[in-house]
């Protein structure tokens, strides 16, 4: 049986295309000014690099921010169970998820089945999401894909302790006018993001092993910062921005 | 027919509360009262905080006004934020509780759904709810010119001693000479005991209308409880409070013998925690209501039975400051745990959501600790709402619509 799952995010759109329990092909677009357009055209950009017909298709779930909003959907899912569906389905062992999407971060425990136990999520700001990065990726001036790279080769965090996005995008220009080497202010910024996730994971109590998903974790300064926080290491696949996709397309198959 | 009767659900009607009407008649009548003009109506009037001692000003023939409830009524008219921003401008932090600022900004420009609160002659402010009380209610007696009484009820984190009950009750005389002082007339005795009586059947009987949703399907959700509260929190000690919760126990009873529930399908039955969100009250409902999930009992409606325990009918007075000092909110996170937890029992519940609300603080605090100890001893999922009770400034509905989703999905 075929099944897709769209994710209409905040900032990105993914689909996911499965065959019962093969993933076929995935798509990420940006999801711009209309989810509803941005999910058809995912669904359309996934369903062509699986080389399947929209008539193969058996079931469809949609999840993320623009869930409702997808109308050829079969049902709509939140994208904490989507996560965790997803996230066991790419690795059997998880047992916490970090999601860090682009205007909200998860935590999020799994039972012994891969059920959601518990979760939490950052209350409405922006800080310790992807949003956050991109302000300060403009304020820097630094393309943001270069920013996990970038700050790997920080001598030393530069201390960032707001927790609002705009007082923190304050405080990195007070210390870009004071001189703050770049990599410096990165390493600070995701030392700052890793601080509030892991506030959350504490206090849902995770337990490794953890996979981080959403499309931070393809910055590896994020991923180094929350490793160092945990003290444990993060299960990252190459999949992990389309994660909540593959669980939407695995819940499909349930329906 | 017209086209509001052709949209009428029959099944819709038969599950309104039919005392609903006679409910928000009493309410207009309580209100209009208070604001004819004080030569007619000839009662003083006195202010008095949501969890203040009612009775004895029943027994002076002082009308009693809530501008908590007022700023329910603000919230439920979505009026909040523009009061709340006056009351910014005014220079009071937003993170001062709403009913605060939505009433000091009320006050002033004669704001909210009945155009302000009518002047009180007197306030009185009782700490069991809050801290924040003790300065709004300074801020007011400025403001008013009136005098004020200040009711300190220390907080009973798990046991109240016998220094807090003589501590209390020699605060209850003070009171009384307050209230001789200002309404010029001595206290009469043997008036607070009918009117005692009457405050107590009354938070009987609403006990006994919160307990009927034991019953499944539940006759009611939550969301009536925040409707139907207003008369024992600001009718208590009347026999207007009495007639009207019998009336309405008596169609709880009736709805439960007939299998009506408020729900067209009961799922799963849910504890709710802390004050409601006023101003989203029909969406709350709604959206737990398309998730068949009931509200079947929360901590903040019964909170205005929780003295009951400690009464002593011959004695009203004796008893009065320790009831008051002894309520929910004034207690430790411990207390508020095993109150939701008997909840949790009594109700038979599935899960429970927590409102993390901006304003309360005594009412949020702790909400973490009691979230973790009901998940580890009642083994039920809960869910966690960031908003605040008035200010919609504080309310992301997507963020809160994922996290009811989620928790739905998690009690599947």
């Amino acid at each position: 049986m075929i099944t897709v799952g769209v994710d209409v995010g905040s900032i990105s759109a993914k689909a996911a295309v499965l065959r019962d329990d093969k993933l076929l092909a995935s798509g990420v677009i940006l999801t711009g000014y209309n989810a509803r357009q941005a999910g058809r055209q995912v669904f359309a950009q996934a369903l062509a690099a699986a080389a399947i017909a929209p008539g193969q298709v058996a079931k469809i779930v949609a999840t993320g921010y623009g869930r409702n909003s997808i109308a050829f959907a079969h049902k709509a899912v939140t994208e904490i169970t989507c996560h965790a569906a997803g996230a066991r389905f790419l690795d059997k062992t998880v047992r916490a998820v970090i999601d860090i999407g682009g205007q909200d971060s998860k935590a999020i425990v799994l039972d012994d089945n891969g059920k959601v136990r518990d979760f939490a999520m950052n209350d409405k700001c922006a800080a310790g999401t992807g949003r956050f990065l991109e302000v300060m990726a403009r304020a820097l001036e630094v393309d943001l894909e270069a920013f996990g790279d970038l700050s790997l080769s920080a001598g030393k965090a530069a201390p960032i302790s707001s927790l609002c996005t705009v007082f923190a995008e304050s405080e990195v220009i007070s210390l870009i006018a004071k001189g703050e080497n770049r990599a410096n202010i990165i390493a600070g910024i995701h030392a700052s993001i890793a601080s509030r996730v892991i506030a959350m994971t504490q206090r849902i109590g995770i337990c490794p092993p953890v996979m981080m998903t959403g499309g931070v974790a393809k910055n590896i300064g994020v991923v180094k910062a929350l490793e160092e926080k945990l003290n444990a290491p993060l299960i990252i696949s190459e999949n992990a921005q389309v994660t909540g996709a593959i669980g939407a397309a695995l819940i499909a198959a349930t329906l | 027919m017209t086209s509001a009767e052709k949209t009428i659900d029959p099944d819709k009607e038969r599950r309104k509360i039919k005392a609903d009407k006679r409910m928000r008649e009493i309410m207009a009548a309580y209100y209009i009262e208070a604001k004819t003009p004080r030569a007619q109506r000839g009662k003083p009037i006195a202010w008095i905080t949501s969890g203040g001692p009612v009775e004895p000003l029943h027994v002076m023939d002082v009308i009693p006004i809530y501008p908590e409830n007022y700023g329910a009524m603000i919230g439920a008219s979505k009026m909040g934020v523009g009061l709340c921003e006056t009351a910014e401008a005014m220079g009071y932090a937003r993170d001062l509780c709403s009913y605060a600022r939505a009433d000091i900004a009320s006050a002033t420009v004669d704001g909210g759904p009945i155009g302000g609160l009518p002047e009180p002659d007197m306030l009185v402010c009782c700490n069991n709810i809050c801290g924040t009380v003790l300065k709004w209610y300074e801020v007011q007696a400025r403001y008013f010119n009136v005098p004020l009484f200040i009711f300190d009820t220390p907080i009973t984190h798990t046991v109240f001693n016998e220094d807090m009950r003589r501590y209390v009750t020699r605060q209850g005389r003070e009171y009384i000479a307050f209230l001789e002082r200002v309404c010029g007339k001595p206290f009469d005795y043997d008036r607070m005991k009918i009117v005692g009586e009457l405050s107590l059947r009354g938070q009987e009987l609403w006990q006994q209308i919160l307990e009927t949703t034991i019953h499944k399907p539940a006759p009611m959700t939550c969301f009536d409880a925040f409707f139907h509260l207003a008369m024992i929190v600001t009718l208590r000690g009347t026999q207007t409070a009495v007639d009207y919760y019998e009336m309405l126990l008596a169609e709880m009873k009736e709805r439960v013998a007939q299998g009506i529930g408020m729900l067209p399908e009961e799922k799963y039955r849910l504890v709710w925690d802390n004050i409601p969100i006023w101003y989203r009250m029909r969406w709350l409902s709604e959206k737990f209501m398309a998730r068949s999930a009931c509200l079947v009992a929360d901590t903040y409606t019964s909170g205005w039975t929780g003295w009951l325990p400690h009464a002593d009918r011959n004695d009203f007075l004796g008893f009065m400051g320790e009831s008051y000092a002894r309520i929910f909110l004034n207690s430790g996170t411990d207390i508020m745990a095993e109150n939701i937890l008997r909840m949790v029992k009594k109700y038979d519940a599935d899960g429970v959501v927590f409102h993390s609300n901006r304003s309360c603080k005594p009412y949020s605090l702790g909400q973490y600790d009691i979230q973790r100890i009901v998940q580890q001893k009642a083994g039920i999922p809960t869910l966690m709402i960031e908003a605040d009770m008035v200010d919609e400034r504080s309310f992301s509905e997507s963020q809160i619509e994922t996290r009811i989703d989620a928790f739905i999905e998690m009690l599947k």
